[in-house]
């Protein structure tokens, strides 16, 4: 039996990564949307012009300071390496693909966490959805399902998305007129805290989340896989604390961080099915991928490039869903969104099997 | 005595690798990884499986060697 003391870091880390969720939505994020590495990296995508949805625009300083933060927390932990090359352009389609299963649920994996802590109930839809998925990946990871070694990089690529989020933090600092802000009333881009206030807590949840390796997908992964609790011990001590965090602050404030139910919930819809659909989507791509949005941030700043390549495709996968009519409202998901679910299960699928049971003759090669 | 080279590979590879290569019980293992994620599953796996983990770290790589 495992002792407690062993899960001691990752219980208090993500307690406090659950606390600054809950806090960013009082201080002027969303409700129930502290944290989304989804829908941060669509309002970011938004704000660099690479899509017109005019209320979901806004350089997410959260995402800037995730990288950075685990980029400053490796690089002094001397766990920095530039490394990459492990089928980058397969995983360039799964992070599409993940981008394209979170703007159908409205969230990630770390987004479905807050919005059951606020009380939103269509979330168990999304989780059910996620687990599904998840166990879908593992399926195909215990049948040898593998994207192939990594292999060591000239230093410079690691370095790269670290100095793209410092530019874009200038840029949100400097707002130049080429960059987008989402206007005053007009959305969800025009909710945020503070720029300092959310690049340090993006900056904390990103060292945190470096030290701890924390995965929303690999926890429930690793479970299946291995009876391992570690990491899912940490999604539920995020559940917790954000959940504890979401009354205190509505007793103590009076602003409303939790509403139990379906109906009316912030930046939500209640299609169940397509809630379970689009998280399922997620899980099984994510586990295919190594990683969730989250896990995939923190290895950027670690110096990993196919985790870069990763977040070029949420990127893309957001700019096609806002300038295709992919995403889903809070008036409930778009036919267009639901072709492209159905079309990214099936890429998803194909993928796996192909990097399944298609071995090269070189597959035993070492780097 | 089975060597398990998990070098460039990411979680959770080298430790599904590692799972496959007790299966053979043997008395002990040399298991290769190249960052510090997959030291810390594989001991961990390891640990819980009721082997010792000694770990040799060498620029950024790391063999743990796996006794009964």
């Amino acid at each position: 039996m495992t002792k407690i003391k062993d899960h001691a870091g990752i219980i208090i880390s993500c307690a406090i990564i659950g606390v600054i969720a809950s806090v960013l939505a009082l201080l002027g994020n969303p409700k129930n949307m502290g944290f989304c590495i989804a829908c941060f990296i669509r309002d970011t995508a938004g704000g660099l012009g690479l899509h017109r949805a005019e209320a979901v625009q806004y350089i997410r300083p959260e995402i800037i300071g995730i990288i950075l933060g685990s980029f400053l927390c490796a690089f002094f932990t001397k766990e920095f390496k530039s490394k990459g090359g492990s089928a980058p352009f397969t995983r360039l389609v799964l992070g599409f693909f993940v981008m394209v299963g979170c703007l159908m649920f409205l969230g990630c994996p770390f987004r479905m966490i807050i919005r059951l802590a606020g009380g939103d109930l269509n979330a168990i839809l999304g989780l059910v959805g996620f687990a599904c998925g998840v166990l879908a990946g593992v399926f195909f990871l215990s049948k040898g399902y593998s994207l192939k070694r990594t292999y060591k990089l000239p230093a410079a690529d690691g370095f790269l998305m670290p100095v793209i989020a410092l530019i874009s933090l200038i840029l949100v600092i400097a707002a130049p007129a080429f960059i987008f802000f989402t206007e005053e009333g007009a959305g969800p881009g025009a909710l945020h805290a503070g720029i300092a206030i959310s690049l340090g807590a993006g900056l904390i949840v990103g060292a945190l989340a470096q030290r701890t390796r924390l995965c929303m997908a690999g926890g429930i992964r690793d479970v299946v896989l291995f009876k391992d609790f570690h990491l899912v011990i940490g999604f539920i001590s995020v559940l917790a604390a954000c959940f504890i965090m979401n009354l205190i602050l509505t007793g103590a404030t009076g602003t409303s961080l939790f509403n139990l139910g379906f109906a009316e919930q912030p930046i939500a819809h209640t299609d169940g099915l397509w809630n379970a659909l689009g998280m399922f989507l997620v899980g099984f791509a994510c586990i295919l991928l190594g990683g969730c949005p989250l896990r995939q941030l923190v290895l950027t700043g670690e110096g990993n490039t196919d985790s870069a390549i990763t977040i070029i495709g949420l990127v893309l996968g957001a700019a096609f869903c806002h300038n295709f009519g992919l995403a889903s409202s809070a008036d409930g998901p778009t036919s267009n969104g639901k072709i492209a679910v159905i079309i990214g299960i099936a890429v998803v699928a194909v993928i796996a099997c192909v990097n399944t049971f298609i071995k090269p003759k070189d597959s035993k090669e070492v780097s | 005595m089975s060597t398990v080279d998990a070098r460039g590979l990411s979680c959770p590879e080298p430790v599904i690798m590692a799972r496959e290569a007790l299966k053979s019980n043997e008395s002990s293992y040399t298991i290769m990884v190249d960052n510090t994620a997959s030291r810390e599953n594989v001991a961990r796996f390891c640990r819980h499986q009721g082997y010792n983990v000694d770990i040799k770290a060498n620029d950024g790589e790391y063999t743990l060697e796996i006794s009964k």
